[in-house]
């Protein structure tokens, strides 16, 4: 069996409040950055199934040379090896053009049995790869997956999180997998594979590697184009603090608040 | 101009957003036409709700074939209903199936998609979207650049429209599109979440806890007050790290992001990740002890005190007032 993770590298959460919109534009948002936080359920469910099935854990990105920080945070996790997909032409490319970008660089690393990533970014927000990718390799799809129950020479089973419940899905392999953090606790890498991982050689592949042409990729070929970025208008917020002698008391003057003042319940 | 809209039902039951949906669609198209797409077994009268709720007619693609969500059938409906009606927009309710779904959809049909919207406009026939990005802290405007645009609402932005049962429309009956031989997931079982819980994503009220409440137990007194008010319960990353409530209830940035009326953050702090899950909630409670909590600091209300008395204190004073049980 072959696995590969799909991850990206993103601002730390603590500091996604700090970027400015011009940053982001210019793509340089000046913050530290790290491995995607729903992508590291992916890299270690990707890591455990090589645990409990045998065979071999790819780490994939698309992304400039600063990427290779988060694919060597996925090689100490546990991955076998790390591919890098860059090119000048991808720059601006939108989800369907990423997701091209990836599901080339699967087939041209010899094709996956299962193709793990994470729900969604932090910062574009769109979870919408895992359905590109799965679209462009024509596929199976299986989406809020928070547990793989079994894998078979053929098909995958899967327990996926609705709304309503949970659901129990089997599909042929091979399948694109998006994971949702209930599904395991990603490990803490050992100081060791840490040092061993710090020295990898990532190697890269350009568009032309991947047998696409500048046109099908990158800004030109996007379908959907960012015309303004903002920071959201902040609500106004001047904080009542409800005193009372009891907790019946201000329990009494919230619901005060709440029902005859804002009409709210 | 011609709106297609995606229903969002699960055996029968409609997800809201689908009318708040609806309900857009209904003012974008003007005098076009607004087009629901029911899919499922045995939904006519998710149909006959469409219509009430402001679709001029109903695609129903009503088989057993439809009878669980899955992609492959679901996007041979779509693309049947897109190739009929030749819409400008086709809009989803941004549901965990409708983000799911759209975005499948999109790809499949080589569209551009806008997931999440929280603002939808069309300029010159061109659809132009307001999304949330870097999880909620910036508003990204965006152009799609494909006629039929794909886009998801977030629920809750667009109003509930009045259902007029007096409406009227047609129902087109379209039956399985593909050959179900063909479709290789199967979906083996089901097991139905505990009934009675409201969807945080539609809550107008959430009772949401954190650290402060201290254990699975502790967030029995928000429970009883959720129940009084008719309210979804929250948690903080905290709290459902902490292996006290499962994680379908977080809330923050790598939760669910919600925006009910109400939003009582019990024991919670308020970092600045669970902030971006629920800042945009109409009126925010803060209840937590320590004064300098960073959660007052977005509140509209605070009590300053111990949750395991306010909270039990607000049931018994909301169950006296409501008359609930």
């Amino acid at each position: 069996m072959k696995y590969i993770v799909l991850l990206k590298q993103t601002p730390d959460t603590a500091e996604l409040p700090k970027i400015t919109p011009e940053q982001a534009l210019a793509g340089n948002e000046g913050v530290t950055k790290v491995m995607n936080p729903w992508d590291e359920y992916a890299v270690e469910e990707g890591i455990r199934l090589k645990e409990r099935y045998g065979g071999e854990t790819v780490a994939m990105s698309m992304g400039p040379e600063e990427v290779n920080e988060a694919l060597k945070s996925a090689l100490a996790m546990g991955c076998d090896r790390a591919v890098r997909l860059w090119d000048e032409a991808f720059e601006g490319s939108d989800v369907w053009g990423t997701a091209l970008v990836l599901a080339k660089g699967i087939e041209k690393d010899g094709g996956a049995d299962i193709v793990l990533t994470g729900k969604m970014s932090v910062d574009g927000n769109a979870g919408a790869v895992a359905h590109g990718v799965a679209c462009k390799l024509g596929v199976s799809l299986l989406t809020q997956v928070a547990k793989i129950v079994e894998v078979t020479e053929e098909t995958i089973t899967v327990e996926r999180l609705l709304d309503e419940g949970r659901e129990t899905v089997v599909a042929p392999l091979p399948a694109v997998v998006s994971v949702v953090k209930e599904i395991n606790e990603p490990r803490y890498p050992t100081f060791i594979r840490i040092r061993k991982a710090s020295r990898a050689k990532i190697p890269v592949l350009s568009a032309a590697d991947l047998g696409l042409s500048p046109e099908e990729v990158g800004a030109s070929a996007a379908k959907v184009k960012w015309v303004n970025l903002e920071k959201p208008a902040p609500k106004k917020r001047q904080v009542v603090i409800i005193e009372g002698e009891t907790p019946e008391e201000k329990a009494a003057k919230l619901l005060d608040y709440l029902m005859n003042v804002e009409k709210v319940i | 101009m011609s709106v297609l809209v995606w229903i969002d039902q699960f055996r029968g039951r409609v997800q809201p957003a689908s009318w708040e949906t609806l309900g857009l669609a209904r003012t974008l198209a003007e005098d076009g036409r607004v087009v629901a797409v029911v899919i499922g077994e045995g939904v006519e009268n998710v149909a006959q709700d469409a219509i009430a709720y402001g679709a001029d007619a109903v695609l129903l693609y009503d088989d057993p074939l439809y009878r669980d969500f899955r992609f492959e059938t679901y996007n041979a409906a779509l693309k049947d209903a897109t190739t009929s009606e030749n819409p400008v927009l086709v809009l989803f309710p941004a549901t965990t199936r409708g983000r799911d779904l759209s975005a499948s959809f999109a790809c499949t049909m080589d569209l551009g998609l806008a997931p999440d919207a929280q603002a939808v406009q069309v300029e010159e026939g061109r659809v132009v979207v307001k999304r949330p990005v870097y999880s909620g802290n910036m508003i990204a405007t965006v152009v799609v650049e494909t006629t039929p645009a794909v886009v998801s609402l977030r629920p809750r932005t667009a109003p509930m429209p009045e259902k007029d049962a007096s409406r009227s429309g047609e129902v087109v009956k379209k039956g399985a599109v593909i050959d179900g031989s063909q479709v290789k997931t199967q979906v083996v079982g089901f097991e139905e979440k505990e009934a009675g819980e409201v969807s945080l994503t539609d809550a107008r009220i959430i009772v949401s806890g954190g650290r402060g409440v201290k254990g699975p137990e502790g967030f029995e007194p928000l429970r009883e007050l959720a129940r009084v008010l008719g309210a979804a319960i929250g948690a903080s990353r905290a709290a459902v790290d902490a292996g006290w409530i499962s994680y379908d209830h977080q809330v923050g940035q790598t939760g669910k992001t919600v925006r009910p009326d109400v939003y009582i953050a019990c024991g919670i702090s308020g970092a600045i990740q669970h902030q971006a899950g629920m800042r945009e909630s109409k009126i925010i409670v803060a209840i937590n002890k320590d004064p300098e909590a960073p959660i007052f600091q977005i509140a509209d209300y605070g009590i300053v005190d111990d949750l395991f008395k306010i909270v039990p204190a607000l049931t018994k004073e909301a169950r006296k007032r409501l008359g609930a049980s």
